[in-house]
């Protein structure tokens, strides 16, 4: 008789996730409390609960091209409830950088376009220099004014300075930012791993 | 008592009245307080959505700057760079093969002899009630205060370890011992959205008007906080919240260490409380009215 499912093939994209992050989503039983606690929920498209689903069943491109790994805020809240202590911030972690790494349209531009203008500005001057960061971002987003009133304030405040500060180990920064790569392989077998 | 100090980006902008009251009060507590020489970005969430790698070696660096100049336990205020420095050391502590490889990303020879801390838990634990309570000059008698601990203070427990993770309780204690009272209140630990402030600023003004809302159910008189990310969404986005829900809340967000500052007879300019946008004036006028 012919084997219908090949396990190698069914769980492969579970097994990259696994070998990448170091957890095993197949524990999940999907009790849901991850969607239950997660402060964003309400703005997802597909909840939490429903991505471990589909990362066990294989669903590769529906998950790395939904905006749910891109809206999840990093607050650790699903991890800490987790009856399996599954550590859902370190798979989305894993998920945000294989769909970089595979090419997936971002469906929430705004949140890459910060993240990469952020390290940029590390990069630059090893620390961040928020209205730098802004004004960027505002004018690479089309909306040169966006927050002004708050700018103002801010600035009136003398909460914004005007000039970055550079830290004097500049090469060193420099060198962590050329030879870092996305993914640190958790298990020499796990298959999959670049 | 010497700590290194990892004040991080934020406060030197957008919290610098953290980083001014954090220097004020101190003092009084007998907390020396050593900057971390030459000190980098922790690489915040951007840093771990991007690569791994790359945040590990961005906290290592800070980590290493610290073992090097013999300051064994690092101050982080930051929520966030507590959060980042500490998992990072956690991981390479326990890790040998990663230690060794993030090193060479580093260029350094980090061994893990530093701890990271967060201020509040070394006001609770090290420097202790009693004596936080007789450094007060002024107590903060009739202020009711809602606690705001948000995300990253006491998640995930396996590294924030030093509170109840879905009830803390030692920012409650510490506006106790100033005289001030501690309300109960539903959102201690909730998210502000943090990072999402610039990129998708509608979902933190609707996690705010729910923080701010619980708040004033509470009838609390202000928020305190102990981070950077959530004073700046709560204080920055609070008129934008009360316009687009029709709210009348108006409520001052403070940093523990400006109550402690306050608590201790220090000024309300020194203090940096004229730098909120949710000016804090009122309702300073009525709790200190009684001296």
């Amino acid at each position: 008789m012919r084997c219908l499912l090949v396990e190698e093939e069914v769980h492969q994209f579970s097994n990259l996730v696994k070998a990448l992050s170091g957890e095993d989503v197949s524990k999940c039983y999907q009790c849901g409390k991850c969607s239950a606690g997660c402060p964003i929920a309400s703005e997802m498209e597909i909840l939490p609960n429903r991505i471990i689903r589909l990362i066990q069943i294989n669903s590769k491109d529906t998950v790395l091209s939904s905006s749910t790994i891109w809206l999840c805020a990093s607050c650790e809240t699903c991890f800490t409830r987790c009856p399996e202590e599954i550590d859902l911030v370190r798979v989305m972690d894993v998920l945000r950088r294989l769909s970089l790494e595979e090419g997936y349209r971002c469906p929430e531009e705004g949140i890459l376009r910060f993240n990469r203008f952020f390290l940029a500005s590390v990069k630059n001057y090893g620390r961040v220099h928020e209205l730098g960061l802004m004004m960027k971002y505002n004018l690479a987003s089309r909306q040169p004014f966006k927050d002004l009133g708050q700018g103002i304030a801010l600035f009136r405040r003398g909460k914004i300075p005007l000039r970055p500060q550079r830290i004097k180990g500049m090469d060193q920064i420099k060198g962590i930012f050329a030879k870092s790569k996305p993914f640190l392989e958790r298990e020499a077998s796990g298959g999959g791993g670049r | 008592m010497r700590y290194g100090y990892f004040p991080g980006c934020a406060l030197h902008s957008t919290a610098k009245e953290f980083d001014l009251s954090i220097r004020l009060s101190c003092p009084h507590l007998d907390l020396e307080l050593v900057e971390v020489p030459d000190w980098s970005c922790c690489g915040a969430s951007p840093g771990h959505m991007i690569s791994e790698e790359l945040a590990l070696a961005l906290s290592v660096r800070n980590l290493y700057q610290a073992e090097r100049h013999d300051l064994t336990t690092v101050i982080a205020p930051c929520a966030a760079c507590y959060s980042r420095l500490k998992s990072a050391n956690k991981e390479v502590r326990e890790d040998a093969r990663l230690m060794s490889r993030i090193n060479r990303v580093v260029g350094e020879e980090f061994t893990g002899k530093v701890e990271v801390r967060h201020l509040i838990e070394v006001l609770y634990k090290d420097v202790g009630l009693s004596r936080i309570e007789s450094s007060v000059t002024k107590p903060l008698k009739g202020m009711k205060f809602a606690c705001y601990y948000g995300c990253l203070l006491t998640r995930p427990p396996k590294v924030a370890d030093f509170d109840d993770v879905e009830n803390p309780i030692i920012m409650d204690r510490i506006v106790e011992a100033l005289g001030a009272e501690p309300v109960s209140w539903s959102h201690k630990t909730e998210c502000c959205g943090a990072s999402f402030a610039i990129s998708r600023p509608e979902i933190v003004v609707r996690l705010v008007d729910e923080i701010l809302k619980a708040a004033q159910f509470a009838a609390a008189d202000s928020i305190v906080v102990a981070c950077p990310l959530c004073h700046v969404n709560l204080d920055m986005r609070q008129s934008q919240a009360r316009n687009k829900y029709g709210r009348n809340y108006n409520i001052p967000i403070l940093y523990i260490s400006q109550v402690i500052g306050l608590a201790q007879g220090e000024a309300y300019k020194a203090l940096g409380l004229d730098k909120h946008l949710v000016s804090p004036k009122d309702l300073l006028k009525k709790g200190l009215a009684s001296f």
